[in-house]
């Protein structure tokens, strides 16, 4: 277990030592507008005088190593444009705690009511008609087929617009940090993807599960049906579910775009956009390493978890086989 | 079909892949794939007629409790994120009623009841640390440790390679004398038959064609098909010729079956093979088959080569 656990660390960090190395690559590439607010106005000796300062003149070598250096120690420069000469820390600082709350809750929702759906699909689908198979499925195509902004919009309308002169809902539109009721809206926007999408796979794995000869045998020697649901189809289908956990909880930090400008949420969801609309260099810079940063993770994470959960996984290693 | 399964016996099923062995003893057990249902007929056990059971529930009495069962690929039955320990103490905590500790001394006992050393260290192991043969040992030992009155084994040893089969035949066996087993086994393998079968039901296109005592059946074998069976036997086969092999395959059970299911791919069939189903003529007290040649009237058909060749040399020498 340690030895995978070393092996898949050690992975991950020439990943990211990779990822580093190629972004600042990408960057050096981009046009130098990209570090000043007004660059139309300045003359030719104050861009020279400014690009001094940030050190973008000196030898490419010696701009990577202090990059590294930058990144090591956690410095992430400072914003020339979006907003000007702040650290770009603290505006994360600012950001992430809105995202954060808002997704961890609305994952939360998403496991517990899509899980359970998963659960009653799966058990449906050996019942005479299906129904609760069917309904699911319905359920499942439309969040997945509509493009997501169709029911973001949907949601916000039914549940804070009048129809026909009738308040139905009546739930305030925009999100407002302060009252609890904004944040019922957005809640159901971020989670209703993430519900289907449990539910799917959770569906599909419990029923390969619960064809397996291993069930039957559970069958044979008396176990009954619920126990065989929770004990052995449930806990097998969720093994590979469990890999993606991390990453999910881990993205929540990022916020999402479209949810958070429908209902204007002062989260990360918007600024990797704007700063890459408004040519913040050192902020797109910043963000697309902590994107990087958080998939690495999530996926070192999962193979952990999977490594914990999964009996066989850690021990193929070890004897070198299969 | 009529099967009658005495208590204590050890009975075997044979019959070519899709004659029904397997159906069959699901039926007994409740477990038909979700397509499959009883129509008619009655399976009586201790009293009870198992084909009424409808739910779950009902059949929660029988499964383990009264009839256990060994499947055919001990690779894929069991559960590959348990350890054995916790999936034979399943069956123990539902069967014996023992808790915690206690059942885990039953566990362990059973492990070294069914051969598998260091019972402690393999306790805590998952099936992926065991090697075929040994899944198949702790599959029986699931089965033991229900503590069922009759342990049905689905083709035990097909999966298995040939130099571990005869050790799971033995350690069938060695349950059954322990545990006071009735022991049904379903199989093609007719080797496995000779070896361990007090009778043997030879079936057919979902019928029993032929039954009667290990003996009786490979020596004075009465049903074309069973000739068929036993010729096909490669211990049989005489060098530089041809092994012998049944022509066409099974019928298809979808359309109705007249006659003799057998007669179209036997050779020697007579016509009346073709228009009615024969009924059982009893050949001795415990010997019965299903062919018109048992008729007073019957045209006198000779066996083939092969089964009188095995009527004198013996049959446990051959096979």
């Amino acid at each position: 277990m340690a030895k995978y656990i070393t092996k898949r660390v050690l992975r991950s960090l020439i990943t990211m030592f990779i990822i580093i190395t190629i972004l600042f690559a990408l960057l050096r590439m981009m046009p130098i507008e990209g570090y000043f607010e007004n660059f139309d106005k300045m003359s030719s000796t104050q861009v020279q005088v400014k690009l001094n300062a940030l050190g973008l003149t000196d030898p490419l070598p010696k701009q990577l190593l202090r990059f590294y250096n930058q990144v090591l120690h956690g410095d992430l420069g400072e914003s020339n444009v979006y907003r000007k000469g702040v650290a770009i820390t603290e505006i994360i600082a600012e950001k992430i705690p809105i995202s954060l709350k808002l997704g961890l809750i609305s994952l939360l929702i998403s496991l517990s009511v899509g899980l359970p759906l998963g659960i009653l699909m799966a058990r449906s689908t050996r019942t005479r008609f299906k129904i609760g198979d069917k309904l699911g499925t319905v359920f499942i195509v439309l969040v997945e087929a509509m493009p997501s902004a169709v029911y973001h919009i949907l949601i916000q309308f039914a549940g804070s617009q009048t129809f026909i002169g009738k308040t139905v809902l009546g739930l305030p539109m925009l999100f407002d940090a302060a009252n609890p009721k904004s944040y019922i809206l957005p809640l159901i926007s971020l989670s209703i993807g993430n519900i289907a999408y449990y539910a799917m796979w959770l569906r599909r794995y419990m029923v390969d599960e619960a064809n397996k000869d291993y069930i039957r045998l559970a069958r044979a020697k008396g176990v009954p049906g619920g126990k065989i649901s929770r004990r052995h189809v449930f806990r097998n289908a969720f093994v590979p579910l469990v890999q993606y956990i991390p990453n999910s909880i881990l993205f929540t930090l990022m916020g999402s775009l479209y949810v958070e400008s429908l209902y204007s949420i002062p989260g990360m969801g918007g600024l990797l956009v704007t700063a890459i609309k408004r040519q913040d260099n050192t902020l797109v810079q910043a963000l697309v390493l902590i994107y990087a940063v958080i998939s690495i993770l999530g996926l070192l994470f999962g193979d952990i978890l999977m490594g914990i959960v999964d009996p066989r996984i850690s021990f193929a290693k070890k004897e070198g086989s299969r | 079909m009529s099967l009658d399964v005495y208590q204590g016996e050890s009975l075997a099923i044979v019959g070519e892949s899709g004659s029904g062995k397997s159906v069959f003893v699901k039926c007994t057990m409740g477990l038909l794939d979700a397509n499959g249902r009883i129509d008619s007929g009655s399976i009586l056990y201790d009293g009870q007629d198992l084909t009424r059971f409808q739910t779950d529930k009902d059949w929660l009495k029988i499964r383990g409790r009264e009839i256990a069962m060994v499947f055919q690929d001990p690779m894929t039955s069991l559960n590959p994120l348990k350890t054995i320990g916790k999936q034979i103490q399943e069956a123990v905590e539902l069967h014996q009623g023992l808790k915690g500790a206690a059942a885990k001394k039953a566990v362990l006992e059973v492990l070294s009841d069914v051969g598998i050393d260091n019972p402690e260290r393999r306790y805590k192991q998952y099936p992926h640390e065991f090697s075929g043969g040994m899944r198949q040992r702790v599959v029986i030992a699931i089965a033991v440790a229900c503590r069922p009155k009759i342990l049905i084994c689905d083709e035990p040893t097909t999966a298995l390679d040939v130099t571990i089969q005869a050790q799971i035949l033995e350690l069938i066996k060695a349950m059954q004398k322990k545990y006071n087993l009735t022991t049904i086994y379903i199989t093609h393998d007719l080797g496995v038959v000779a070896n361990v079968a007090d009778r043997i039901a030879v079936m057919y296109a979902g019928d029993i064609v032929e039954i009667g005592k290990c003996d009786e059946v490979f020596y004075d074998p009465k049903h074309p098909y069973t000739w068929a069976l036993l010729s096909s036997l490669p211990q049989l086969g005489v060098k530089n010729e041809p092994l012998y092999a049944i022509q066409g395959t099974p019928p298809n059970l979808f359309h109705e079956v007249r006659g003799d299911a057998f007669a179209p791919r036997n050779p020697k069939a007579l016509k009346i093979d073709f228009v009615e189903r024969p009924p059982f003529f009893a050949v001795s007290p415990t010997h019965k088959a299903r062919t018109w040649l048992l008729d007073p009237r019957a045209p006198k058909v000779e066996p083939p080569e092969h089964i009188r060749t095995l009527r004198e040399k013996g049959v446990n020498r051959i096979v």
